[in-house]
């Protein structure tokens, strides 16, 4: 089990990885991407159980993450390559004609580590109540992490899925929203204010904890505690402030880099910021 | 007309009336069948339990029973994910609520990601009756087959629903399954095997094939026996399956007769005369008439007063084959 000090140096490469995916398809999302790279190498290679070298989509006594905010595809690739699901190398192929790495996550290319298409939004967390029955009726005690963007909270079908689960105590489920205030026209509180989150999922049966989403030993210690409450009769849910466009500079504190992707020269600027510590591909 | 107006009255296969049950239950019954052979077989419902039949499963195996509320795309998201782990989910609501309203999420998260989820909708077309163009779909068909990979079934009857039901549970892939409100015939025997995208010939004929699909196929088979009395012997091809289409079953007939009319309740546009008649315009062009919805809404009446409204009867198959017959060159 890694350190948190080596969990950060992944993350790094991870971010790294990002910055040089979007920049070579000359298209995709960053911001958010960099926002969560600390949650998703935390979860893949500390948190969560499974067996990068055997995808196997039924996922049997396995912990499964589902991605509802398909767009931050970079940071997903990158995690589950640094992991061992597929080659580092093919993350050169991200959004590329014949890739198995689509723009948004799917299933159709066969990428393993994928379990269900995302991207259109709103729609990961029905998804996971299907897993989460599946592993009850199973006898498979292990849980089902699903991570969804706060703008993507303005989708209707979110709050279907959080009224089921909470009213129907599905309890092995660990929902994560990804707090970092911004979407693609400017602050969620601009676009569509989102109001007192932690209340409404309380108001809808959830146990509800925060954490700094760029802190790892926040990371690392909330999502352990999450896992230990977890399957005690109500589903968690992770209120994660991050900051999108963590680890560059001139991509953070700003909505401008959700989707834009940066050029050479910004993409140097940016590698020059974040270490590279398992090798580029 | 000319051609077979002195022609005498030909031998022609007659189907008779088993009982007259609705094609709901026959779905009903499948699924609580399906439900005590097949451990991995689950079950969702939108608050439309009773509607869809589904009491006998719920009742008998709750722990593969959930109950989801009005809460369509929820449903559909979470059957997709009760695959995860070797399940085969069916899912329960009107046929409108079970395509319009969840396009997207069926589009998503069980089309392109290939989950093998089976989409059972009742009440389809304007047979739902009284409850008005809200409820009635004449668009499903149309939806669904668009979607790569999706097959799409109408079955003609209680039995063939039961069957059809069946045969889905065992079908890898996901599917759209049909079915409707009212009681009508029933009328197809057990020897009568159904299988998944292989059309089901009912009566042979030589002058005209109607490919007819869903409640259509009775209302085609009284037509054959109208035109049988005109001294017209017409080909009836039950099409339960329109996608994948059996287009080697459809080609075969149309060339031996030469013309072709399709019925079906759904609308003109996008049903399953849309599909035959792209087999035709690749394949062998000739002429063909639809007994469809012609681009509208319903609206509230009852089943059989809709259906004359909208002519999807027999008095209006019969037409559209002497239509078809004299546009022969």
């Amino acid at each position: 089990m890694p350190d948190n000090n080596s969990l950060r140096e992944i993350a790094s490469q991870v971010r790294r990885d990002i910055i040089r995916m979007v920049n070579g398809a000359k298209s995709g999302h960053p911001g958010g991407s960099l926002g969560c790279a600390d949650l998703l190498t935390a979860l893949y290679f500390e948190i969560m159980d499974h067996d990068p070298e055997n995808f196997d989509m039924d996922a049997p006594n396995q912990d499964v993450f589902i991605l509802s905010n398909g767009h931050i595809s970079p940071v997903f690739y990158s995690v589950l390559a640094r992991n061992g699901y597929f080659p580092v190398k093919e993350l050169a192929t991200f959004r590329k004609l014949h890739s198995r790495l689509q723009g948004h996550p799917a299933t159709m290319e066969k990428l393993p580590g994928v379990r269900v298409a995302s991207g259109s939004l709103g729609q990961g967390l029905s998804f996971s109540i299907g897993v989460a029955r599946a592993k009850t009726l199973n006898e498979d005690d292990k849980k089902v992490f699903c991570l969804m963007g706060d703008g993507e909270l303005q989708e209707g079908q979110v709050w279907e899925a959080l009224m089921h689960i909470g009213s129907k105590k599905v309890d092995n489920i660990i929902g994560i929203v990804d707090y970092n205030g911004k979407q693609i026209d400017g602050p969620t509180d601009e676009v569509m204010p989102l109001g007192n989150l932690k209340l409404k999922f309380e108001a809808f049966g959830w146990t509800v904890l925060e954490m700094n989403g760029n802190d790892m030993d926040d990371v690392v210690a909330t999502l352990r505690h999450a896992k230990t409450l977890s399957g005690n009769g109500e589903p968690i849910m992770i209120l994660m402030t991050t900051e999108m466009g963590m680890g560059v500079d001139f991509m953070m504190g700003t909505h401008k880099w959700h989707g834009a992707a940066p050029n050479d020269e910004q993409r140097d600027n940016a590698l020059s910021q974040l270490e590279e510590t398992l090798g580029d591909y | 007309m000319k051609e077979v107006e002195n022609r005498e009255i030909i031998q022609m296969k007659e189907y008779k009336i088993i009982n007259k049950r609705d094609t709901r239950s026959g779905f009903g019954e499948a699924l609580y069948e399906l439900g005590q052979s097949n451990p991995k077989v689950v079950a969702l419902c939108a608050d439309l339990t009773g509607s869809l039949k589904m009491n006998a499963f719920a009742d008998n195996f709750p722990e593969r029973f959930f109950q989801m509320g009005i809460a369509e795309a929820n449903m559909i998201g979470t059957a997709a994910g009760l695959t995860i782990g070797g399940h085969i989910p069916f899912t329960g609501t009107f046929a409108n609520f079970s395509t319009a309203r969840v396009y997207d999420q069926i589009r998503q998260e069980v089309a392109y990601s290939e989950k093998n989820v089976k989409i059972c909708a009742s009440h389809a077309g304007i047979t739902l009756g009284e409850d008005g163009a809200t409820h009635q779909t004449l668009e499903d068909i149309g939806l669904m087959k668009m979607l790569p990979g999706m097959t799409v079934i109408n079955p003609c009857d209680f039995n063939q629903t039961k069957q059809a039901t069946k045969a889905i549970a065992d079908h890898i892939g996901p599917v759209y399954l049909r079915f409707g409100r009212p009681v009508v015939p029933n009328f197809i025997t057990d020897d009568r095997k159904f299988e998944i995208g292989k059309a089901l010939k009912l009566i042979d004929g030589k002058d005209v094939s109607i490919f007819a699909t869903g409640h259509l196929v009775w209302e085609a088979l009284e037509a054959a026996k109208i035109l049988n009395r005109k001294g017209i012997s017409a080909e009836v091809v039950d099409i339960h399956t329109i996608k994948p289409l059996d287009e080697k079953a459809i080609l075969e007939s149309a060339k031996k007769t030469g013309c072709v009319v399709t019925a079906e309740e759904h609308s003109l546009n996008g049903g399953l005369g849309d599909s035959v008649a792209q087999v035709m315009a690749r394949n062998f062009p000739i002429p063909q008439e639809y007994v469809a919805v012609m681009d509208s809404f319903g609206q509230s009446g009852t089943p059989a007063e809709l259906m004359k409204h909208y002519g999807l009867d027999a008095g209006h198959i019969v037409a559209s084959a002497e239509k078809a017959i004299g546009r022969k060159v």
